[in-house]
């Protein structure tokens, strides 16, 4: 138990953080760098490497790479539906986890994750 | 002239209770990851590091302000408010390349030295993220000065102007 509330604390401190770093800075493509911000990974692979060691967190970062990869994808589907579509942010951003988790899946399958 | 700014104006724009959700879900998120990851496994909790969940937060934020800020100057704001979350997905779109490079580097680094992963796996994702950007402004640029190229504003509908 508490290690989940160590987790939620440093998860909600860095992400803030990241957060209003992307708020005091414009231009706002330059400054929506920060949506794609490391901050959740950050505070998990701290904990990982503390509570399980470098070779699971090289793990968890390893797999990453398939989520950063699906992260780019969302983002482009997010901006076409948002100019071309003219979707509202909520939706749009919403609608487009699908693609996020099938881009993510597809390339952890693809690449032979195993748990 | 440097292009970016620093608008500390821009956080009193923020409500106390954004910031609370902003929180609230960054530690919901991280939680989340760590659940999975005891479930599941290291490889698919690994893949939720880079769930957008706070993307979608903050995009909706930054189109509420957008939209706020246009009604009080007596417009509709919608369309605009949504440019200026499209604008915020571009810059995500470039920040993945950089969370691939931080990823990649804290994969290959960590079994050797802890610190110096966390350190360099920073470093590449800044360093990769402001590069991306600096190249798509560089090409955007000169796009515009080729006045009837394909992707030119002159011949392209005008969907990445910036909301003033």
């Amino acid at each position: 138990m508490t290690e989940y509330v160590v987790r939620f604390l440093i998860g909600g401190v860095v992400v803030s953080v990241f957060s209003m770093l992307g708020d005091l800075l414009r231009p706002k493509s330059f400054a929506g760098l920060f949506g794609a911000a490391p901050s959740v990974a950050l505070a998990t692979l701290g904990i990982a490497v503390y509570r399980h060691g470098a070779d699971y967190a090289a793990q968890q970062s390893w797999a990453m790479t398939a989520g950063a990869i699906a992260l780019a994808v969302y983002s482009a589907v997010v901006c076409h539906l948002l100019i071309r579509a003219r979707l509202r942010a909520a939706p749009a951003t919403l609608l487009s986890l699908v693609v996020w988790l099938i881009v993510a899946f597809g390339l952890l399958t693809f690449a032979g994750g195993q748990t | 002239m440097s292009p970016i700014s620093v608008s500390p104006s821009s956080l009193k724009e923020g409500r106390w209770y954004e910031y609370l959700v902003r929180f609230a879900l960054g530690g919901a998120v991280t939680v989340f990851t760590g659940l999975i990851s005891s479930c599941y496994g290291a490889s698919i909790g690994g893949l939720f590091l880079a769930l957008p969940a706070i993307f979608c937060a903050s995009a909706t934020t930054i189109e509420k302000h957008e939209i706020r800020r246009k009604r009080e100057a007596g417009l509709d704001g919608r369309r605009s408010g949504e440019k200026a979350a499209a604008l915020d997905a571009a810059g995500a779109a470039l920040g993945a390349l950089g969370m691939l490079a931080f990823a990649i580097v804290f994969s290959v680094t960590v079994t050797r030295n802890v610190g110096g992963a966390f350190v360099g796996a920073s470093l590449a994702w800044v360093i990769v993220s402001v590069a991306a950007w600096c190249v798509r402004r560089k090409m955007r640029s000169v796009r515009r000065r080729i006045p009837g190229k394909v992707g030119s504003p002159a011949v392209r509908p005008k969907i990445f102007s910036r909301p003033s």
